[in-house]
C-alpha cells in the first residue's frame, strides 16, 4: 500500500473481505440515496426496493462464504480484534440479511399502499441492517455502540416515515427518548467496566478478568448492571418494556416486524457476546439476576398480553414474552443455552415478520381490533390458515419451529438445574397460548351474517408469507440442519 | 418421507410408519383438491382413512401373542442433535387402541355429514389420525409428546369451526386444559432424559430409559407427577374434568366420537405406558391416592350424569365415570385390573362413540338433545330405540356385552389389592344403570307428541355405521379370548417390570377364577 501517503503510521489490518456484507449494504444505501438525489423523478420505490432486495441476498452470498470459511479455517478477528469473525457473527449477518429482504418486500406494499414514496425509508434501513450486524460481529464496546446507534437512528425515522400519522410520530418521539435513555444507561455501563478492567476491548476485559481478583468488585458488578438494563431496554425485556406496545402499536408494521425481529436479535447478540463470553467467569454473579429478568419477563409478557383487546399491542406483549424464552436460555450460561438462543432468535425472526406481514395487511390505520379478522377464515381460508400456522407456531406447538426453540431452551434450562424456571416458561407459554387462541377463534368463529374482511395482499407480501410459513414448517419437522449451525455459531473471542 | 418408509431394521415394509403417514398424506391431498367438487371430500379422505384402517387390521392379524415386548419396531434418526429418534412400536396395550382409532375415523368420517365445509373438515379428521396414531405407537418421549400436543390442533379446529354455540369458549378451554397439563411433562421429559443421560449419552428412547432407571427416588416422583398431571387431565380424573363436558357438547359429532373413543385414551393410555413403565416405584408410591380420584370420578361422574338435562352432556359425565373405572383398574397392579383396564379402553370408545353417534342422529332429527323435549321415541323409531338399547346396555355392563367384560376384570382384579376402592367403584355400575335407563326411560318411552311422532327411524346408511361398534360391542362380550390373549403378555410383562423396581408384589390369587386365569397365561410362555 505503498500509494498511501499517510508515513509513519500503520493502521489495523483490515479483512475487507469479512467486511464486505456491511460495506454491500452500506453502498447500497448509498446508492439509492445518489440516485434520487440525481435524478429524482427517475426513482420509484421499486428501484430502491430492488436495490436492497439485490445488495442483501450479494450480502448474503459472501456471508455464506464467510461462513464456509470459519467452518474450515476457524474463527478470526480484524481491524485490531475490534470485530470478530465467527460462526456467531456470521450466523447474526445471515438472519439480519434475511430480514432485511422480507422487511424490503414488505415495505415496498406498504410505502406503495400509503402513498409515501420517499426512497429513503430503504437507505435507512439498509443502514440499520449494517448496524445490527456490526452491533453482532463488535469486539469491543465502543463498537457494539456504534452498531447499536446506527441500529436506532434509522429506526427513529423509520417509525415516524408516515409523516401524517400523528401516533407513528408519538411512537418515533417515545423510542427515540426512551432509546437515548437507555443508550444513556449502555454507555454509563462501558464506562464503568473501563473502569474497573482499563479496556472496551472485550478480549482484554476477558483476558484481564481471567487474570485478576478483584479485592473489590462493586464497580464491575455496576457495569455489568448498568449493561444489563441498557440492553434490557433495547430487546424489550420487563420491567424496562414499557415502551414496546406503544411503539409496536404506532408504527408502520413492516416497521414493527423489523424491531421484533432485528432490533431485538441484535441486541441479545450484544448481551450474549459481553456476557456469556466476556463476563464468563462471573456468571455466577449475572446469571441469577437474568433468571429475575427472565421470570418477570416472561409473565409480565403473557398475562399482558391476554389483557389486550388490539392485536397489534397483543402481539407486542407476546414479543415481550418471547424475548423471556431467550433469557431463560443466556441464564444458562452454557454453550448449549447459548446455541439455544440463537436457534430461538432465529425462528423467532420469521415468525414475527409474517405475523406483522399479516397484521400490516389486515389494517393500515392505528388500531388493530380483534374484530377486524373476524370471519376471515371463511372469506380468506388460506391467508386464515397461515396466519394460524404463524400463532400456533409463536404458542410453541409441535410440529413448528416454535416448537424446537423453546424444547431446546427448556432442555437448557434443565441441564443447568433451572427446573423451576422451565417450568415458568413453560406456564407463560399457556397463558400466550390464550391469547393466540383468540385471534384465531376471531377467524374462525363468526357469525354467520359476517361477511368477513377481504384485505388485498400485494405478492411481495404473499411471497414473504409463503416463504416464512413454509420455513416455519419446515424447521419444526427436519430442524437438525439449523440446530447444528446454531450450535457452530456460538461465539468465540478470538485475537485478529 | 422416503426415508420413514424405507425402515433400516425392524420389518420389510415399515407398517407403522405408513399407518402414521397415510392419513397425514391424505389430508394433504384433500387440501389440493379443487374447491369445485365437495361431494368429493369426504370419500377420498374415507379411501385414505380406510387404508390406514386395514393397515391396522393387518397389524392385528400379524401380531404375536406370545411376544410381550414391542412389535413392528422401526427407528430412524430424526433430530440426531437432540438424541431424537422417529420410534414407533407395538404392543399388547397399544394395539387394540390403533386398531381402534384405525376403525373408528372413517366410520364417523362416511358416517357424520359436517353440513359444511367438507375439504377442511375432513383434513382436519384425517390429521386427527394420523396424530393419535403417532401418540400410540411411538416410543421416543418427544416423538410422543410431538403427537399428543399436535392432536390438539384438529380437535381444536373441529369444535371450533363444526361445533354449536358455545364452541369458542368450549374449543379455547380444551386446547389450553390439556396444554397446560402437558406444559410441565415437557420439562419432565427433558429431565429424565438428562438426568439418565450418565456415560450412555442422552436419548429420549421409552424403552431404554425404562431400562435405566436412573432417576433418585424424589427426582422420578416429581417427575411421575409432572408425566400424572398431563394425563390425569387429558382422561379426565375429577377434578381437572371441566373441560370435558363443555368440549363434547359443544364439539360436532364426529368431534365427540373421536374425542370420546380415542382421544381421552391418550390419558389412560399414556398413564400405563409412560407412568407405570418409566416411573415404577412413583406410581406405586401415589396409586392410592389416583385410585381414589379415579374412584371419586366413578360415583361422581354417574351423580352428575344423573342430573343431567341434555343428552349428550349426560353422555360426556358418563364418560368421566368410565374413564374412572379404568384408572383404579391401572393402580391396581393386577393382571387382571390392568386387562380389564385396557379393554375397557377399548369397550369405552366402542359404547361412548356409539353413544355419541346416536345422540348426534337425534339432533338431526329433532334439533335438541333437551331430555325434556322428547318422549315416546320408540313408537316413532324402533330401529334407532333397539341400537340405542344395545348401546346403553353395553355401557351400563350388562353381561354378555363388552362392558361387562371389562368392568368384571377391573373389579375382579382390583379387588386384591384395592379392596374398599372396588367397593365404592362398584357402585358405580348400578348408578350407570340408574342414569341410562332413567334418561332412556323419558327419551324413548312415554307419551309422544307430534314432534316425536314424527321421528323418522334410521336410514340404512345410518344402520351400516352403527353395524360395526354393535357388532365389536357384541363380539367382546360373548367371546373376548382373542383379544385378552394379546393383551395379556404385555400386562404381565408391566407387573414384572413394576415389581423388579419397586417393593410391589403382585398379591396371591384367592379366587378359583383368577388361579386358572393366571395358570392359562403361564402356558402361554
Amino acid at each position: 500500500m505503498s500509494l498511501l501517503p499517510l508515513v509513519g503510521f500503520t493502521g489495523p489490518s483490515i479483512d475487507w473481505w469479512a467486511l464486505l456484507p456491511q460495506v454491500i449494504l452500506l453502498g447500497a444505501a448509498l446508492l439509492i440515496l445518489l440516485v434520487s438525489a440525481l435524478a429524482p423523478q427517475r426513482t420509484s420505490i421499486s428501484f430502491a426496493t430492488a436495490t436492497t432486495v439485490c445488495a442483501s441476498v450479494t450480502a448474503w452470498i459472501v456471508a455464506f462464504g464467510l461462513w464456509n470459511d470459519i467452518k474450515n479455517e476457524g474463527p478470526s478477528a480484524s481491524i485490531a480484534s475490534a470485530l470478530a469473525i465467527d460462526g456467531f457473527s456470521i450466523f447474526f449477518t445471515m438472519l439480519v440479511l434475511i430480514a432485511l429482504t422480507i422487511t424490503a418486500l414488505l415495505a415496498h406494499s406498504y410505502l406503495g399502499r400509503e402513498g409515501i414514496d420517499p426512497p429513503e425509508f430503504h437507505a435507512l434501513l439498509l443502514c440499520s441492517a449494517a448496524g445490527a450486524i456490526v452491533m453482532a460481529s463488535a469486539n469491543d464496546l465502543i463498537v457494539i455502540f456504534l452498531g447499536l446507534e446506527a441500529l436506532s437512528i434509522g429506526l427513529y425515522v423509520m417509525i415516524a416515515m408516515h409523516a401524517r400519522r400523528p401516533e407513528a410520530r408519538e411512537a418515533a418521539m417515545k423510542y427515540f427518548v426512551l432509546g437515548a435513555f437507555s443508550s444513556a444507561f449502555l454507555l454509563y455501563g462501558i464506562a464503568l467496566t473501563y473502569g474497573s478492567t482499563g479496556s472496551t476491548n472485550l478480549i482484554h476485559i476477558r483476558d484481564y478478568l481471567n487474570a485478576v481478583v478483584f479485592r473489590d468488585q462493586h464497580l464491575l458488578m455496576a457495569a455489568m448492571a448498568l449493561l444489563l438494563v441498557g440492553f434490557s431496554f433495547k430487546v424489550a425485556a420487563a420491567p424496562f418494556h414499557f415502551w414496546a406496545p406503544d411503539v409496536y402499536q404506532g408504527a408502520p408494521s413492516p416497521v414493527t416486524g423489523w424491531m421484533a425481529s432485528i432490533a431485538k436479535a441484535a441486541g441479545f447478540a450484544a448481551l450474549l457476546r459481553i456476557f456469556f463470553a466476556a463476563f464468563a467467569n462471573y456468571d455466577a454473579d449475572w446469571s441469577p439476576i437474568v433468571a429475575v429478568l427472565a421470570v418477570l419477563t416472561l409473565l409480565v409478557g403473557a398475562v399482558m398480553a391476554i389483557l389486550q383487546n388490539d392485536v397489534k399491542r397483543m402481539l407486542a406483549f407476546s414479543s415481550v414474552s418471547h424475548a423471556g424464552y431467550v433469557l431463560v436460555a443466556v441464564q444458562s450460561a452454557s454453550a448449549s443455552g447459548t446455541s439455544a438462543a440463537l436457534f430461538y432468535l432465529f425462528t423467532y425472526t420469521f415468525m414475527v415478520l409474517g405475523t406483522f406481514a399479516i397484521v400490516g395487511a389486515m389494517g393500515t390505520d392505528g388500531e388493530h381490533p380483534l374484530d377486524r379478522y373476524s370471519g376471515l377464515g371463511r372469506s380468506r381460508p388460506v391467508l386464515a390458515m397461515t396466519f394460524t400456522i404463524l400463532l400456533l407456531a409463536q404458542a410453541g406447538v409441535p410440529l413448528t419451529s416454535g416448537f424446537v426453540g423453546k424444547f431446546q431452551v427448556i432442555a437448557a434450562a434443565v441441564e443447568d438445574r433451572g427446573y423451576v424456571l422451565a417450568a415458568v416458561a413453560m406456564l407463560s407459554a399457556v397463558i400466550s397460548a390464550f391469547m393466540y387462541l383468540r385471534i384465531v377463534m376471531a377467524m374462525y368463529v363468526a357469525d354467520d351474517e359476517v361477511e368477513g374482511p377481504s384485505p388485498k395482499l400485494h405478492w411481495t407480501v404473499s411471497v414473504v408469507l409463503i416463504g416464512v410459513t413454509g420455513f416455519t414448517l419446515l424447521i419444526g419437522i427436519v430442524p437438525q440442519f439449523l440446530i447444528e449451525m446454531a450450535e457452530d455459531a456460538v461465539p468465540v473471542l478470538i485475537r485478529g | 418421507m422416503i426415508e420413514l418408509l424405507s425402515a433400516q431394521s425392524g420389518p420389510a415394509f415399515p407398517v407403522l410408519n405408513a399407518i402414521i403417514i397415510v392419513p397425514a398424506l391424505g389430508a394433504l391431498v384433500v387440501v389440493l383438491l379443487p374447491n369445485s367438487r365437495p361431494e368429493m371430500m369426504r370419500p377420498i379422505g374415507a379411501i385414505f382413512s380406510s387404508i390406514a384402517a386395514a393397515m391396522s387390521l393387518y397389524v392385528m392379524a400379524q401380531f404375536s401373542s406370545h411376544d410381550p415386548g414391542f412389535q413392528f419396531e422401526s427407528i430412524q434418526s430424526w433430530i440426531p442433535a437432540l438424541g431424537i429418534n422417529w420410534h414407533v412400536g407395538v404392543d399388547g396395550i397399544s394395539l387394540w387402541l390403533v386398531v381402534l382409532t384405525g376403525l373408528i375415523t372413517p366410520i364417523v368420517l362416511l358416517g357424520v355429514d359436517p353440513h359444511h365445509d367438507p375439504k377442511p373438515y375432513t383434513a382436519w379428521l384425517l390429521l386427527l389420525q394420523a396424530g393419535s396414531f403417532g401418540a400410540f405407537l411411538s416410543l421416543d418421549l418427544f416423538l410422543f409428546f410431538v403427537m399428543f400436543e399436535i392432536v390438539l390442533v384438529p380437535m381444536y379446529m373441529l369444535i371450533g369451526g363444526w361445533g354449536y354455540d358455545d364452541r369458542r369458549y368450549a374449543a379455547t378451554k380444551f386446547f389450553l386444559y390439556t396444554m397446560a397439563g402437558s406444559a410441565l411433562m415437557l420439562v419432565a421429559i427433558v429431565s429424565v432424559a438428562t438426568l439418565s443421560a450418565g456415560d450412555q449419552g442422552i436419548t429420549f428412547n421409552v424403552i431404554e430409559l425404562a431400562q435405566r432407571q436412573a432417576l433418585s427416588t424424589n427426582t422420578a416422583r416429581w417427575c411421575f407427577l409432572a408425566f400424572a398431571l398431563a394425563f390425569v387431565i387429558k382422561v379426565p380424573i375429577f377434578p381437572v374434568h371441566t373441560w370435558l363436558p363443555d368440549a363434547h357438547t359443544q364439539a360436532p359429532t364426529a368431534g365427540s366420537v373421536v374425542l370420546a373413543a380415542v382421544m381421552l385414551k391418550l390419558g389412560t393410555y399414556g398413564l400405563l405406558r409412560f407412568g407405570l413403565y418409566l416411573f415404577p416405584e412413583a406410581s406405586v408410591w401415589s396409586a392410592p391416592t389416583l385410585a381414589t380420584l379415579g374412584v371419586i370420578g366413578v360415583v361422581y361422574g354417574a351423580v352428575v350424569a344423573t342430573m343431567q338435562k341434555d343428552l349428550k352432556r349426560l353422555v360426556a359425565y358418563s364418560s368421566v365415570a368410565h374413564m374412572g373405572f379404568i384408572v383404579l383398574g391401572i393402580f391396581a397392579f393386577t393382571t387382571q385390573s390392568l386387562e380389564g383396564g385396557v379393554l375397557q379402553m377399548v369397550n369405552h370408545g366402542l359404547s361412548t362413540g356409539a353413544l355419541f353417534l346416536l345422540v348426534g342422529m337425534l339432533y338431526e332429527r329433532r334439533k335438541t338433545r333437551a331430555i325434556e323435549e322428547l318422549s315416546g321415541i320408540q313408537s316413532a323409531a324402533p330401529i334407532f330405540a333397539g341400537f340405542f338399547t344395545i348401546v346403553m346396555l353395553s355401557s351400563i355392563g350388562v353381561p354378555g356385552l363388552n362392558g361387562f367384560v371389562g368392568e368384571f376384570l377391573i373389579l375382579i382384579g382390583s379387588y386384591d389389592t384395592r379392596r374398599w376402592w372396588t367397593i365404592i367403584a362398584a357402585t358405580g355400575v348400578i348408578l350407570a344403570a340408574l342414569y341410562l335407563l332413567w334418561a332412556y326411560q323419558r327419551v324413548f318411552h312415554g307419551e309422544p307428541t307430534p314432534a316425536d311422532e314424527a321421528t323418522p327411524d334410521l336410514t340404512l346408511r345410518e344402520g351400516l355405521i352403527l353395524a360395526p361398534f354393535v357388532v365389536g360391542i357384541v363380539f367382546l362380550g360373548v367371546y373376548p379370548k382373542p383379544v385378552l390373549d394379546r393383551i395379556e403378555p404385555a400386562v404381565n410383562e408391566l407387573i414384572a417390570h413394576i415389581e423388579n423396581h419397586s417393593d410391589y408384589e403382585r398379591p396371591n390369587p384367592a379366587d378359583p377364577v383368577v388361579v386358572d386365569h393366571n395358570q392359562s397365561s403361564k402356558d402361554d410362555h
